[in-house]
């Protein structure tokens, strides 16, 4: 093992936190903060934001590189020291994972790189992941109270830089494990819930397995964000610290067909199973022509483009046929994906159709932005009615609707309707669908006994325990629909319900037994 | 890593590989295929498993060279290395006793019947089969059917083996012959499947189809392989591959199929070129 005794102690100081439920900040009755940054709040309160570098946008659709930059060392010490240091941390409560934010900040202005990441990865053990696509505006930043004046802390951005700091630096060392605890658990998808659990459980002492139905680790983070938002390296990275913890992944198993549940649980001798497989099955417009060549759903683009780098075609083999004009439907972060995707490909116009009007758009601002900088033509209250095709059988034209907004739904957006003689045509020649998907069902289907919902969601309680005694899960198999850092909050939540069942176990099989089962150097 | 066990030419273009897969052997079912990515830049393509064997950990792939991707794997020899094997998917094919069933393959279709032929012979059934190539050359597995069939009849668009003519042919005059078969089942290129669902449509006769459409993934999750039957939208991967040969929209699914020819035949002549130029560099 390569932690010092430092470290060691730290972990040791982890335990609790560890048994806490995220939601309760078990920090707020914590002695006061001490200080550490030398300016006067007012002096802090006058710096500006820092923008991170990003690529021109004529220059990005060109290429597929990383859109931002990221802050340098001056950048991102600059910005930390615009933190107030609040007593009451908001930000970190409005942390899925409540990282502690003005902890780590106060270690990247000492200087510290090393401790604040060490600092987030206590919390969240994919920082270089979730400090490029959580959508901090709405979380930490969104509270932090430097925003209530000025522009937020650039929380998100700082993150990123000590991930990308520790990685280049070659700095990284695993966290130290507790002891092993005999048990073995098995992990399915490799997505960042996946991943999660894992590390956490890893840490705690067990000996983790993951399943991937895919031939690469990183479930959507490599099949469906695109390398210009999270680069399939830093993902790779990440997977590689995973592994650092003596977690194993095996890739091109995919349960419910090569293995069951069942199995794992039985002949495997696995004490568990958290199922994270995500929201995995496009869904489609259900309107004429969706079957014509030139229409395809979010999921097919992305996983050509991303997973098999269609975007090297033809150093790499899987070709992905665009055309002169890309028609995107939707309005969500997958569409704003599917978009940009499509500009780098080449076409001579893309256009992104959205039902709904602008302010009703699920996808994160920041992204939108990044969309019409790069061109892309945004057309509300347009709603598809079918899909035409030549004699080939190729798409050639989307026959919409306009649309305008009657009363809230359920979830308080406005319903939209369609105006009666609205109809018009877009001539096209390539349409991507991207409104959304549901879950697979293939382990629902060949595991007996686990509940699912009418939407064919695995039902979970607040422990994100199923139906089932050993079986958990977690992200968007029982949420429908979540971004990645619900997936890791479900990751941390789903690994400490993993460790009490576990436990419980141990226990059950050898009393007194449950907190050091078993020995292994 | 899966390591080819063994390799066989069964005709010019069309190659047999037994791999070891033993997750894979264990659990496959008749109609099962498995996506294979040969390289680590390759293409992730379906193959049926034509045969396995649990004990030993193997299961058997039939390859015909068209496009780069088969043309790699069918260039691959003992103790090398497919990438990445995953399966088994699909559904297994619906076997039961039947009574008396026609199976009919076409081309390298044959190599997707004969697990199949052998399930409905287990099961008890009389199974007439019909498999049909362009020429004598490419008939494969014709010992193998002869096999697990009661009779077998083979045509050749050339009459330079069995009977000239299409398979269809044969079908008609077993239906005329024979009398209705109680089930047919038909895998070939997409325009022998329209024409055997034509011919057993009028007289209601149960016909399966295993289709090709292009797949990535193989569970659900890209809709590239969706195909229309009865009016709905089913994916192949999961759905089927095997559907009703009535309710399939045949000509989607050519239509479908053709989506990506263009950059298909692209990366085919470019790595032709490369493997003619550097060729000599493995003497
Ligand atoms: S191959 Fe992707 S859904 Fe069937």
């Amino acid at each position: 093992m390569s932690g010092n005794g430092q470290q060691k102690k730290e972990a040791g100081n982890k335990v609790p936190d560890n048994k806490a439920p995220d939601s309760k900040a078990p920090d707020s009755k914590a002695p006061k903060r001490q200080k550490v940054i030398a300016l006067k709040p007012k002096e802090r309160m006058k710096i500006p934001r820092h923008l991170p570098n990003e690529q021109d946008p004529t220059e990005r659709i060109t290429n597929f590189c990383e859109v931002s930059n990221g802050f340098d060392i001056d950048k991102a010490i600059a910005e930390a020291n615009r933190c107030l240091e609040c007593n009451d941390p908001v930000c970190m409560h409005a942390c899925p994972v409540n990282v502690d934010i003005p902890a780590f900040i106060q270690l990247l202005y000492q200087g510290d790189y090393a401790g604040a990441i060490r600092k987030i990865r206590e919390s969240n053990y994919l920082p270089a992941i979730c400090g490029r696509v959580c959508p901090q505006e709405n979380l930490c930043e969104n509270s932090c109270i430097v925003g209530k004046k000025l522009e937020p802390l650039a929380i998100g951005k700082m993150e990123r830089f000590l991930a990308d700091y520790e990685a280049r630096s070659g700095t990284f060392t695993p966290p130290p494990l507790a002891e092993s605890k005999g048990q073995s658990v098995a992990v399915v998808g490799s997505g960042p819930g996946g991943l999660t659990v894992a590390a956490e459980l890893a840490q705690m002492g067990y000996d983790v397995t993951i399943f991937e139905a895919l031939h690469e680790a990183g479930g959507v983070l490599k099949y469906g964000i695109p390398e210009f938002r999270l680069p399939k390296q830093i993902v790779d990275e990440e997977v590689e610290r995973v592994k650092a913890l003596g977690v194993k992944i095996e890739t091109n198993v995919i349960i419910g067909r090569t293995l069951t549940i069942d199995e794992l649980l039985g002949e495997m001798g696995f004490g568990a199973v958290y199922i994270g497989t995500g929201a995995g099955s496009p869904r489609f417009l259900n309107v004429p022509g969706e079957n014509l060549s030139g229409v395809y759903s979010a999921s097919e683009l992305l996983t050509r483009v991303n997973l098999m780098k269609a975007y090297k075609f033809p150093e790499f083999d899987t070709p992905m046929q665009i055309g002169n004009k890309v028609v995107v439907l939707g309005g969500g972060d997958v569409a704003m994906d599917a978009v940009r995707t499509s500009k780098r490909l080449g076409p001579e116009q893309t256009l992104l159709l959205y039902r709904r009007s602008r302010e009703e758009m699920p996808a994160r601002i920041e992204e939108v932005h990044h969309a019409e900088e790069e061109g892309i033509e945004f057309h509300f209250l347009t709603s598809p009615v079918a899909i035409h095709g030549d004699e080939n059988g190729w798409v050639k034209a989307i026959e919409c609707q306009k649309m305008e907004l009657g009363e809230p739904d359920e979830k308080g957006r406005r319903r939209p309707i369609p105006i009666e003689g609205s109809s018009f045509i877009i001539e096209t020649d390539t349409v991507v669908v991207a409104i959304g998907q549901s879950p697979n069902p293939i382990i629902q289907q060949t595991t007996p006994g686990l509940e699912t919902t009418k939407w064919g969601t695995i039902v979970v309680d607040d422990d994100c325990a199923t139906s089932r005694p050993g079986i958990f899960a977690g992200g968007d198999i029982s949420r429908g629909g979540a971004t990645v850092i619900q997936a890791v909050a479900d990751g941390k939540r789903a690994s400490r319900s993993i460790d009490a069942y576990l436990a419980k176990l141990r226990e059950e099989l050898v009393p007194g037994t449950a907190k050091n089962h078993s020995k292994q150097e | 890593m899966y390591r080819i066990i063994q390799t066989e030419t069964l005709a010019p273009t069309i190659t047999k590989l037994t791999v070891e897969a033993p997750l894979i052997a264990r659990k496959r079912k008749a109609g099962n295929f498995v996506i294979v990515r040969p390289t680590p830049t390759g293409e992730r393509i379906p193959l049926t498993i034509v045969d396995s064997d649990p004990d030993k950990g193997t299961i058997v792939i039939i390859v015909q060279a068209i496009g780069k991707t088969t043309h790699i794997i069918t260039g691959m020899k003992e103790g090398e290395y497919l990438m990445d094997v995953v399966g088994p998917l699909g559904e297994p094919t619906p076997v039961s006793d039947f009574g008396t069933v026609v199976c009919i393959g076409g081309g390298v279709g044959t190599a997707v019947i004969y697990p199949i032929a052998k399930a409905l012979k287990e099961a008890g059934n009389r199974v007439i089969s019909i498999i049909g190539a362009r020429n004598r050359e490419l008939v494969i597995l014709e010992d193998e059917m002869a096999a697990v069939s009661d009779e077998l009849i083979v045509t050749t668009d050339d009459g330079s083996h069995g009977k000239k003519g299409f398979v269809t042919d044969a079908l008609q005059e077993i239906i005329t012959g024979q009398g209705k078969p109680d089930a047919v089942y038909a895998i070939g290129p997409l325009p022998m499947m329209r024409a055997v669902a034509n011919v057993t449509r009028e007289p209601e006769i149960r016909t399966w189809v295993s289709l090709n459409p292009i797949m990535m993934d193989g569970t659900g999750m890209c809709g590239a392989c969706r195909v229309t039957v009865g009016n709905e939208m089913k994916f192949a991967c999961v759905d089927g591959p095997e559907f009703d040969a009535h309710e399939v929209n045949f000509d989607e699914l050519i239509a479908r199929n053709r989506t990506y020819a263009g950059p298909e035949q692209e990366a085919f002549s470019t790595w032709k070129n490369r493997t003619e130029t550097t060729d000599c560099k493995h003497l």
